[in-house]
Formats: structure tokens, sequence, C-alpha cells
């Protein structure tokens, strides 16, 4: 079949200021919404709280882009694409708040790309990079379960745009959880090759999952005054979810582990997320401004 | 024609045999002296088609004469399938596209957990075959799945309840 130049050039080449997925400088994704802040909420702690929630969708969401063309199957490419754009939105709906709060006049393009390895608040899990497809779904699995709680609570944030966010989120995490945990229980109760597989991807998550439970002074302060969820709050949800997935799936139920993998809130990251930002950020800050 | 009217008749760059009022995302629009000010919600956060929509809502109201238009969005409440007219159904099924149930309701405490296959009560939009199974919970955007029918064999993509 010929190269249809017409096709193409129609997503491209229109008159009007149409755009889809690409570039920078796209239209402030809360045009319109009121920006105004509770009056006895600190600025700095609430940009910096949203910035916390904002990068754990944005670099999961990078983490899940890169598994595009490496899924086992179209269906899942399509999936996981899916899911990786849901969280993106989310960021850019947390980071643009987050910008909003700081009043440092940064938009989500400048905090997306123009921040350094030790500026991203994203906790470790997110930043991890998959060995398998078993351990992409145990990750994704420990996130969007961790994430549903979180989001479901933020929904009653006296943060309008956080209760917003969080209500939003929720319909939508509802889906990856559901989606991760169906292949936790397709592999963890198919072959004996499938089930070891999986049973050592869940062991080997363990590690980062602590960190999910442990609050950050900002959000123990945020939590006071009814804007932040304390993570730790989330906990038995989480592991009620992890177990029943777990059981479903034959696998033995997730032994805790010392959360030994942490720090991702102050900035503290692995090589890994300079790497991931090197690919994110790349034509970003080559070309500033970029369209395309 | 009322600036309400040319929004009303605005069709998804994604769904384009439905318009934007049928899919219930249309909050308000508002016409005054300073210009129109349309209000919208958007159906997943990350939609990449939001762009294109506040683009077409703009374009349209400038070819029918308002010059000033704004697009704000408005994100509470979520948007819900449940806002699908009876018209933008009938017209997603006529399209081959089986159209979302009723939303599901949250009692109190958690988000309850399901595993296993996905109810079985989507009608195939081909054939009228009123049980069908999921193929993948994700179809080419966010907001379907695939599913097939057992008696015509045919896929066909449902639009999830949210």
């Amino acid at each position: 079949m010929p190269f249809d130049a017409a096709a193409y050039e129609a997503l491209t080449d229109h008159e009007d200021d149409a755009r889809w997925a690409y570039g920078t400088g796209f239209a402030d994704p809360l045009a319109g919404v009121p920006t105004a802040v509770p009056d006895d909420v600190d600025r700095a702690d609430l940009a910096a709280y949203c910035l916390m929630l904002g990068d754990d969708a944005l670099i999961m969401s990078h983490r899940l882009q890169q598994w595009v063309t490496r899924a086992p199957e179209l269906e899942d490419e399509l999936a996981i694409a899916n899911i990786g754009l849901d969280l993106l939105g989310q960021a850019r709906l947390l980071l643009t708040r987050a910008g909003e709060a700081e009043g440092r006049d940064r938009d989500e393009d400048a905090l997306a790309y123009l921040r350094e390895p030790a500026e991203f608040r994203n906790v470790r899990l997110a930043e991890r990079a998959d060995a398998d497809f078993a351990h992409l779904v145990a990750r994704l699995l420990v996130f969007a379960t961790w994430r549903l709680a979180l989001l479901d609570r933020l929904a009653t944030s006296r943060d309008p745009v956080l209760a917003a966010i969080g209500a939003k989120g929720v319909k939508e995490l509802t889906y990856h959880r559901e989606y991760a945990a169906g292949w936790v229980v397709r592999l963890g109760d198919g072959t004996d090759l499938s089930h070891s597989r999986m049973a050592a991807a869940v062991t080997a998550v363990q590690p980062l999952v602590g960190e999910l439970f442990q609050p950050h002074e900002i959000e123990v302060r945020l939590a006071l005054s009814g804007v932040a969820v304390d993570p730790s709050t989330l906990r038995a949800e989480f592991d009620d979810v992890l177990t029943e997935v777990c059981r479903v799936a034959a696998l033995p139920p997730p032994a805790p582990a010392a959360p030994a993998v942490t720090g991702g809130r102050d900035g503290q990251h692995g090589d890994e997320l300079g790497a991931i930002l090197a690919e994110m950020q790349g034509l970003a800050r080559d070309v500033p401004g970029g369209v395309w | 024609m009322s600036a309400a009217d040319v929004v009303g008749r605005v069709t998804d760059p994604e769904l384009p045999m439905v318009t934007l009022a049928e899919l219930g995302i249309v909050r308000e629009v508002r016409e005054s002296t300073d210009g129109v000010v349309v209000a919208i919600t958007p159906t997943y956060s990350g939609c990449p088609a939001m762009e294109a929509i506040r683009d077409d809502i703009v374009t349209a109201l400038r070819g029918a004469g308002f010059a000033r238009a704004e697009v704000r969005t408005v994100l509470a409440p979520a948007w819900t399938t449940d806002w699908i007219s009876e018209t933008g159904r009938a017209k997603l099924a006529a399209a081959g596209i089986a159209p979302p149930g009723a939303a599901p309701r949250r009692g109190s405490g958690p988000v309850p957990l399901r595993l296993g296959a996905r109810p079985a009560d989507v009608t195939c939009p081909r054939c009228g075959q009123l049980e069908t199974e999921q193929i993948a919970a994700f179809s080419a955007t966010a907001c379907r799945e695939l599913r097939r029918c057992p008696a015509c064999y045919e896929p066909f993509e449902h639009v999830k309840e949210i």
C-alpha cells in the first residue's frame, strides 16, 4: 500500500491549532479551574505534595511507555499504553497544580522537562526497571493498589483540585489494578514456569513496598489539615488486596520485607531515574519550546 | 443558531458518530457581551482528544460568528458514561460500538477488587446476541474494551462503564 501522505498531513498540517500527543506547550489542563488554595494551607507544602503524586504518575507512565513494542501481545500493548496515558494525564494535572501552588511561574513542561533527578519526588517503585513481564505486572499491581487507595481518600481533600483529581483517578486506577491482578493470577496459577517466575517477581518487588507507606513530614502536616492522605493509613487495605490476589493466583502471601529502597520523596533516586530523564527530557531540552 | 447549538453539534474526534453534547462532556455554554465561555469535562485524565476537542469547539464557534470563545475545564464531578444520552447510545450501537451499561455504584469502604472474567451481559451490536466475551480490557482508546461475539464471531468495541 502506498504511503498515504494526505493522512499524515491531516494529522499534522492543520490550519488551526489542533494537536494530539507530542511536544511541549499544550493547553493548560487546568484551564478555567479555580486556582485558589485554602487559606490555612502552606503553598510550598501543597506544591511539594502535588509533585510527589505527580512524579509518581509521570515516572510510572514513562516506564509503561517503554513496554510499548515489547509487550507479549498486541492487546497488552494497548492496555499498557492506555494505563500509561491515564497516569500521564494525572501527572499533567498534578504538575500544573504544583506550579500554581508554588507561584514561581513553572508550568507542567518546566516541571517535567527541566528538573534534575534530585528534584523528583517519586517513590522508588515508580522508577524501577522491569526485568520481565511478570516483574511489570507485580510492580503495576503494587502501584495501582496503593494509588487507588490513596486517590480514593484524596477525593475528600479540602483542596478542591486534589479532590477532583482523586475522584477522577479512582475510576481509572480501578481498571489498572484489575488488569495487573488478572495477569498475576494468570501467570501465578499457570504453568510451573510461569508460576515460579511470577512468585519471583512478587518477591523482588517487596523491598520497594515499605516506602509507599512511610509518611513524609509534608504528608503528615498536610494530612493534619485535611489536604493530603497519610500513606500509613493505606496499609491494611493494600495488604488485604495483595493477599487476596496471591491467594487466587496460588502464590504464597507476600512476605513483608524491610523497606530497603527508600528516599524517593526526598529526591534520593537510583541511576535508573537519571536514565529515564535523559530519555524523557532530551528533546525538550535540546529544542526549547519544541512542537512536533 | 445559538452558541449552545453550535457547540452541541461538534462531533467527538475519536467517536465522530456522536456529538460532544450526546457524549455528555459539555457542562455549560454561556454567552455574554465578552464572548462565549464553554465548560467541558474530560472523559479520562489523559484523553489526548481533549486538545482537539477544545480546538474544534473554538473553530466551530468562530465559523458561526462567535469571534471570542474560551473553553474551560471542569474537573468535578468527574465524567461518567451515565451522561451519554440515549441518542448517543443509539448512534454508537449503529456504528458497531456497544454502548455502556449503568456505571458501577460504590458503597462505603474500599473499591471492591474484581478478579476473573468481566460480566458477559454486553449485547453484540451486530447480531444482537445477548452474551459476549471480553478479549481485552483496553482498546484503541482507554474508554473502550475489545469483545467478541460467540454467535456471529465478530469482534467489536464496547464503551466501558465508568
